[in-house]
């Protein structure tokens, strides 16, 4: 069987089993590896992706049900630049407020604060915390990403102010 | 585009380095910093999906490894026999009679096989019997499923109390226990247990073994210490130092679990490649991850604790017993380290404490975060807390007349003569905690509580110290070589083993050098962790790698800046890229050398355990729900002495990220056993907290700075692991009024102690 998916506005024809996972067909066979595996079971989080715009995990998708879908993943965040991608807000944010230590919950981390704030939604701590309760990580406390998502939701706030 | 693809072997990606990410021009948010120290330096890699880490390398042609493991805790292997139905052809298998060096995973003693051989013991459920590999992953998975392992039961042992395999033993004191006892006029005694826990790196242990036209192997992988693969390769492959090469790959966590297994899942992608002359690929999944690799060793300690009225400990008695698994690894340098910190931060007269690391038929267990530290000191800090309330003391001023102060003697008999800030820690976490006003409120309100009240909140104060570095004298029979370069083509350039692992070391190395040069940031680079090229800095753990390692690379960069300044007169900055030119390379090498004035006698094991010592006080605060048991930790200040801070907003993320583990151990992480396997051993079952369980973490950085390092600092990856769960499970007795004496403070603990009912079995034993 072939499905056809849009991953970061690129359209993709992928010849392959329709149960193979979302994530399998990002990771080996369009080389988009920076969408991680840290369970396989849909509780870590790690192979988060956005799917016409919402999280879901990408090990528990399968790929007929990609089909025809828009695909969205860690590495459709940055932007081009003339001298190479310019990290998007939310990733600066990141870097600059200590949000990625080991990095492998990064990329799934940042598709779900993407989600968050595309969805408009009050960034309380609160809100933030509950966008992210699917995503797991060892590493920070995640104290400093609950920043970093704050810090871009001002940026993004500032960004949509009158002659921003 | 539209490209048509097809699954099965990966199609070739290039790993070349990824192109240069630019932060968002001025008033698209970036400040381009971190609170005004430098970005994380391999951060943009991994925030663009660009960094490798071990699944993400593609080797063209390279085969799936898998490993066949016993089932049972204790028998012995008569056979191994394969389906004669099945097409082997398809498929290697390596047995331990294919292994070409010695069959062991070396660490302190060889025990441990790296493939139990056919008339051998096995001694747990998950060891490595068998590996295969094959070119698809479901031909390998159908090859497994036709071994078979014939063998003979034997008994197993389960309970560390009854083992009569000792891997190690201690007894170590001061003074007169005896006489200490008799001064007392109050004596409080304790048993406290803690099970395994898992490291839970969000990624699985990966190790990709590539073989070498030279006939050598090149492994790369996710790891903490290069060298010990190294090690390990050489000896089971019988390769020498220069056909071993070790890589390390962009790492997802280690928290000590990737120190010692790495080494044997090396070797065995490294047989398989060696035999079948290919790529072999070992990635392990999340369950065979936690069903086979190491975790934190159940303790039991039980304390006898001698006070007088007036507050002032005189006395302790401590036994400390740590389960081992069924294989020594590294449990006698744990056992050390435990023992070492057994009474916690407090200047006793009269101590004995005796110990003991024993053998179970159970996966053999490791370094964790803290290493032995956390253990015991959840053990001290209860005991210290139920005084506070024998004798009706405030926590807080309990601790104030005990403490260690600068000339205090440990039970090795280290006199602390500087660095010494345990008072410190306790001020500032307690004053911005509020902990003497919310402990005034939270005990009105135990006082007016009715049976009716659903909820109940508390607050708890711990105290704890850890020693930088290595103990005893490990550091000088190391002799640790890390080295910085000014190249012919004027770049500066840190060679050193010490790897990145979320920690920041690829940050603050070119951070230190930098400063040491009077160069910017950007002007030093750092080599890859690949043995062929750095020198053996040692292992990364121990929280040394800031101290020890730093320190050596601050002091070779001071060479560096002499030569380059005697040779052209000027300042380094302003000279360098001229020497380069016309002197060509320069390499200082720095081999570590004791610290002056520290002393440690191996014999009688007294002296300087450590160089000197890092301190921390953690307050939680908890809302615990009287119907469920269920805790919620809202908030916890932890404030972290680590010598030196390098830079701010990595060490804060150090101490919150331990601060967040120590709570998941308090109140939630639990490894249950049966038979001698682990029983949840998956994530669906193994829970970590979730950014929805995690406090509001509040970290405070002191600085007590250690004068034998030339930049001061003592380390902080471990420190906040120690204090966080005694903390949890004091302010749940504010709360409540029960001591839950076994962790986690699980749901069910909680509810036996306020029903007064028998707590739920001990944890880390097999049922």
């Amino acid at each position: 069987m072939s499905y056809e998916l849009r991953v970061n506005g690129v359209e993709f024809e992928v010849a392959a089993p329709g149960m193979r996972r979302l994530l399998d067909v990002l990771r080996e066979d369009l080389g988009l590896s920076g969408t991680k595996e840290g369970c396989g079971e849909g509780e870590c989080g790690a192979c988060t992706v956005l799917l016409d715009g919402e999280p879901v995990v990408s090990c528990l998708v399968p790929l007929c049900q990609a089909d025809g879908h828009a695909v969205r993943t860690v590495e459709g965040l940055a932007t081009a630049g003339p001298q190479g991608p310019v990290l998007s807000p939310l990733q600066a944010a990141f870097l600059e407020a200590g949000g990625a230590q080991c990095g492998i919950c990064t990329p799934g981390m940042l598709m779900s604060a993407e989600a968050f704030l595309a969805s408009g939604a009050d960034p309380t701590e609160e809100a933030i915390r509950e966008a992210i309760a699917g995503n797991l990580c060892r590493c920070t406390g995640y104290t400093k990403i609950v920043e970093a998502i704050e810090l871009a939701a001002l940026g993004r706030g500032a960004d949509t102010a009158p002659g921003a | 585009m539209t490209i048509t693809t097809r699954p099965g072997p990966a199609t070739p990606v290039s790993p070349a380095a990824p192109s240069p990410v630019r932060l968002p021009r001025a008033g698209e948010l970036a400040r381009g910093h971190a609170r005004g120290a430098p970005l994380r330096r391999e951060g943009p890699a991994k925030l663009t999906g660009t960094a490798l880490y071990a699944d993400d390398l593609v080797f063209p042609g390279a085969w799936y490894g898998a490993t066949l493991r016993s089932t049972e805790p204790h028998a012995r292997l008569l056979g191994i026999e394969r389906d004669a139905d099945f097409d082997w052809s398809r498929v290697v298998v390596v047995t331990a009679e294919d292994i070409p060096g010695d069959n062991v995973v070396s660490l302190i003693i060889d025990d441990q096989p790296i493939l139990v051989p056919v008339g051998g013991e096995i001694r747990h459920q998950a060891e490595p019997v068998a590996l295969l590999a094959a070119a698809d992953r479901d031909t390998l998975r159908e090859a497994k499923a036709r071994l078979r392992l014939r063998t003979e039961p034997l008994a197993p042992v389960f309970d560390p109390l009854v083992s009569s395999q000792v891997f190690a033993h201690f007894d170590m004191g001061k003074g007169d226990i005896a006489a200490g006892f008799a001064a007392a006029d109050l004596v409080v005694e304790g048993t406290y247990r803690v099970g395994h826990t898992e490291q839970l790196y969000i990624e699985n242990q990966a190790m990709i073994a590539v073989p070498r036209e030279d006939g050598g192997m090149t492994v790369t992988g996710s790891l903490q210490c290069p060298y010990y693969v190294h090690k390990a390769l050489k000896r089971a492959l019988a390769l020498d130092s220069e056909r071993a090469v070790v890589i390390q790959a962009e790492t997802g966590g280690g928290f000590g679990g990737k120190e010692e297994y790495p080494s044997l899942l090396a070797v065995h992608a490294a047989l398989l490649a060696q035999r079948i002359g290919r790529p072999v690929r070992m990635i392990y999944g999340r369950h065979e991850d936690i069903a086979a690799t190491t975790k934190r060793h159940p303790a039991i300690v039980t304390h006898r604790t001698g006070v007088t009225r007036e507050g002032r400990i005189v006395a302790q008695e401590i036994d400390l017993v740590l389960d081992g698994g069924a294989y020594c690894t590294l449990s006698p340098v744990v056992l050390s380290r435990a023992t070492i910190h057994a009474g916690g931060p407090y200047d006793v007269a009269n101590v004995r404490i005796t110990s003991r690391a024993v053998a179970t038929n159970t996966p053999p267990n490791g370094a964790f975060r803290g290493f032995g530290a956390p253990q015991a000191e959840f053990a001290a800090e209860m005991q210290v807390n139920r005084v506070a309330e024998a004798l009706g003391i405030s926590p807080l001023e309990l601790r104030r007349r005990n403490i260690y102060r600068e000339g205090g003697v440990t039970p090795t008999q280290q006199v602390l003569r500087e660095s010494v800030a345990a008072q410190e820690v306790l001020e500032r976490a307690a004053e911005a905690a509020e902990f003497e006003r919310i402990r005034e409120r939270t005990a009105r309100e135990r006082a007016a509580r009715t049976a009716s009240a659903r909820t109940a909140r508390g607050i708890g104060l711990a105290l704890g110290w850890h020693g930088a570095g290595f103990t005893g004298s490990g550091e000088e029979r190391m002799g640790s070589v890390a080295s910085v370069e000014l190249t012919a083509e004027g770049a500066i350039r840190i060679l050193a083993a010490s790897t990145e692992m979320g920690q920041g070391t690829k940050t603050i190395f070119p951070q230190l050098v930098a400063d040491e040069l009077g160069v910017p940031y950007d002007a030093v680079e750092i080599a890859p962790q690949d043995t062929s090229i750095v020198p053996d800095s040692g292992p990364t753990v121990a929280s040394r790698t800031a101290m020890v390692v730093g320190g050596l690379i601050i002091k070779a960069a001071r060479r560096l800046r002499a030569q380059v300044e005697e040779r052209t007169g000027r300042p380094f900055a302003e000279s360098y890229l001229h020497d380069a030119q016309t002197w060509g390379g320069t390499r200082e090498d720095e081999r570590f050398e004791p610290y002056p004035g520290v002393h440690f006698d191996d014999e009688t094991y007294t002296g300087d355990a450590y160089p000197a010592f890092g301190w921390a006080c953690a307050v939680a605060e908890v809302e615990v729900d009287l119907d469920t048991g269920e805790v919620a930790v809202r908030s916890v200040v932890s404030a972290d002495d680590v010598g030196r801070v390098i830079h701010p907003v990595l060490a804060e993320g150090q101490v919150e990220g331990g601060t967040l583990q120590a709570v998941g151990y308090a109140t939630i992480e639990e490894i249950k056993l049966h038979d001698g396997r682990y029983l949840n051993d998956r994530l669906q079952t193994y829970l970590i907290p979730t950014a929805v369980d995690a406090p509001r973490i509040d970290a405070i950085l002191v600085e007590a700075p250690f004068s034998g390092a030339p930049h001061g600092a003592k380390g902080v990856g471990e420190l906040p692991m120690d204090v966080g769960a005694p903390a949890v499970v004091a302010a749940i007795h504010d709360a409540t009024g029960v001591w839950i004496h076994d962790l986690p403070a699980s749901p069910e603990r909680i509810l036996a102690a306020l029903d007064g009912h028998e707590p739920p079995g001990p944890p880390g034993i097999s049922a």
